[in-house]
């Protein structure tokens, strides 16, 4: 099996007295879709803020590429290579698709600062924003400003954007929620042909898309790991189906 | 005033950074022209002109540094703060005239290399050259703006956390954008202090901030020419309310404040794009922001 390009171990993250993450470990792996899943506020958000470095771990630590990243700021960390989307659709709205994508992309122009550099002659950056809204399925829609866009639309352009800066590992955050039954079945698509090329993280509620592109699965309760492994193991885990599938009916 | 107001509306409506310290450049750079200046001599034009803004750009950085991990209503606080502890230093220290501030006798010698294109003690000369620094600032930054750089600004001013998680140190640009706000307040406050031969405290307390914040409101945010435009409303008006006549018995100019505060309201309640909105029309009406 190959190396993990992610390994965390024993994060904890506490709000106040709430130990939303408590000692959870992690491996991620390139050519390799890890599905998280788990009952509302069992820590997958929390989780995905700490690797990100949008919230910053109370100990344990994370290894991206065989280097220490625990603690780094999250520019530095997607600079790195790691990327994210949210749960709830963080775009901006005022902007075109496009433009949402071109922001991303320019993230990784060598020099951080280009004060006169007009941003449409930048062939480059342009044509990485152009790819990622293809390969997000936004081709029809760069023109459209993002607040225009359907529901659907606004999570295929968060995932275009995680695309727009060149990630190594794709953290998405729940990036099915409240699409259609086609939408849902082209974003599933559309991981497991990244996934070939990268590694992805996806917190995920919906069951049947979970065992549809899942190569690993890691169940989360209370901020703690219950059980990790194959969708076949984490099925039939005596466990998980009475902690979580008991609920939903699986 | 205009390239006062335009280096505002680059922090305001551009980056989403409301400063209520702004004068303090603005005044600052004037302070920094009176004591270039020599007692009955005048300062060269070029070398004065280079140090203020030098050392406005290091006094904005440092400031920057500072009031930039605030945010919000924070962050107004503590640039009002900051340039209230500047007026009052000033205002109470005997080397910068205390509350009758500093004459500057000589406008600036525009001497280069004993080459001398243009001078400013006469009045279109000045004029002309204040003209020239006027269209270089908004050609700066409208070049700035849509660049590269000005779209991460627009970023920042839209969702922060959201660009860090692009990738950009935001913080990082902030001060860099603070530093270029509070280095063209500079070149303002310079030209006016030299326009007007004297600097005072006022020139960098909180009233003359309202003032150039008013100025943005009044012009729209975040369309440079907009606030250059509100620098000329405001001080029309200002005149004009200043020399209503009498009615009846009562001095309305001696209540032109009054009147100042109504146009303002009036605009923002009518124009909350300002100027700047009306001329562009309707075509452009606001984007809901929901989630
Ligand atoms: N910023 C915060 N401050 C305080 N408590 C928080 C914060 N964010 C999350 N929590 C709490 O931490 C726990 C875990 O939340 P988290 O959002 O990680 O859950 P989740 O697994 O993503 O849930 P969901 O499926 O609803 O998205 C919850 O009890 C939540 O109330
Ligand atoms: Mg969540």
């Amino acid at each position: 099996m190959i190396e993990p390009i992610l390994i965390a171990r024993k994060l904890v993250h506490s709000f106040g007295g709430l130990t939303a993450v408590n000692n959870v470990s992690i491996d991620c792996r390139v050519g390799e879709i890890h599905a998280l899943i788990g009952p509302n506020g069992a820590g997958k958000t929390t989780l995905i803020n700490l690797l990100s470095g949008d919230l910053q771990v109370n100990a344990g630590n994370i290894l991206f590429e065989g280097n220490e990243i625990t603690g780094l700021k999250s520019y530095q960390i997607s600079q790195r290579g790691i990327a994210r989307s949210y749960q709830k659709s963080n775009i901006f709205l005022m902007f075109t698709a496009f433009e949402n994508c071109r922001l991303a992309a320019q993230s990784r122009l060598p020099h951080s600062m280009h004060f006169f550099l007009n941003p449409d002659t930048c062939s480059a950056v342009n044509e990485v924003a152009h790819a990622a809204l293809a390969t997000a399925g936004l081709s029809g829609r760069i023109d459209t400003i993002a607040g225009a866009l359907s529901h659907g639309e606004r999570r295929q352009l968060e995932v275009a954007m995680t695309l727009a800066t060149v990630p190594k590992l794709l953290l998405l955050d729940e990036p099915l929620a409240g699409m259609g039954a086609d939408e849902s079945t082209r974003m599933v698509e559309l991981l497991r042909k990244l996934s070939a090329n990268h590694s992805i993280l996806v917190v995920e509620h919906d069951v049947d898309a979970i065992f549809a592109m899942a190569d690993v699965l890691t169940v989360m309760v209370n901020g703690m790991v219950l059980a990790s492994g194959s969708p076949d193991s984490i099925r039939s885990d005596p466990k998980v189906q009475s902690a979580y599938f008991g609920v939903s009916g699986v | 005033m205009a390239i006062f107001a335009m280096s505002l509306d680059l922090l305001i409506g551009y980056t989403g950074l409301v400063s209520l310290g702004h004068a303090a450049f603005f005044g600052l750079a004037g302070y920094l022209l009176a004591f270039a200046a020599p007692e009955f001599q005048p300062a060269n034009l070029w070398t004065s002109l280079f140090l203020t803004m030098m050392f406005c750009a290091i006094f904005a950085s440092v400031i920057g540094f500072i009031t930039l991990r605030t945010s919000g209503i924070y962050f107004i606080m503590v640039t009002l703060a900051i340039s209230q502890m500047l007026y009052f230093f000033i205002h109470d220290s005997k080397v910068a005239g205390g509350s009758d501030g500093v004459y500057i006798y000589m406008r600036p010698d525009a001497t280069f290399f004993g080459w001398k294109p243009f001078d400013l003690e006469n009045i279109s000369d000045f004029y002309y050259f204040t003209l020239t620094l006027l269209v270089l600032t908004y050609c700066f930054l409208r070049a700035l703006v849509r660049s590269v750089f000005g779209r991460v600004l627009s970023g920042i001013r839209l969702n922060e956390s959201r660009m860090n998680s692009l990738g950009y140190p935001t913080f990082r640009y902030k001060v860099i954008c603070f530093v270029f706000s509070g280095t063209l307040a500079g070149v303002a406050g310079y030209l006016s202090a030299a326009q007007f031969g004297v600097v005072n405290p006022d020139m960098l307390g909180w009233h003359m901030s309202g003032n150039v914040l008013v100025m943005v409101i009044l012009g729209g945010m975040g369309t440079l020419l907009g606030p250059a435009m509100g620098a000329f409303i405001l001080l029309l008006l200002e005149l004009i309310f200043q020399t209503l006549p009498s009615i009846g018995g009562v001095n309305l100019s001696k209540h032109w404040h009054l009147f100042m505060g109504g146009a303002i309201v009036l605009v923002a309640l009518f124009l909350p794009a300002g100027v700047a909105g009306l001329i562009r029309g309707k075509s452009q009406t606001r984007q809901p922001i929901d989630d």
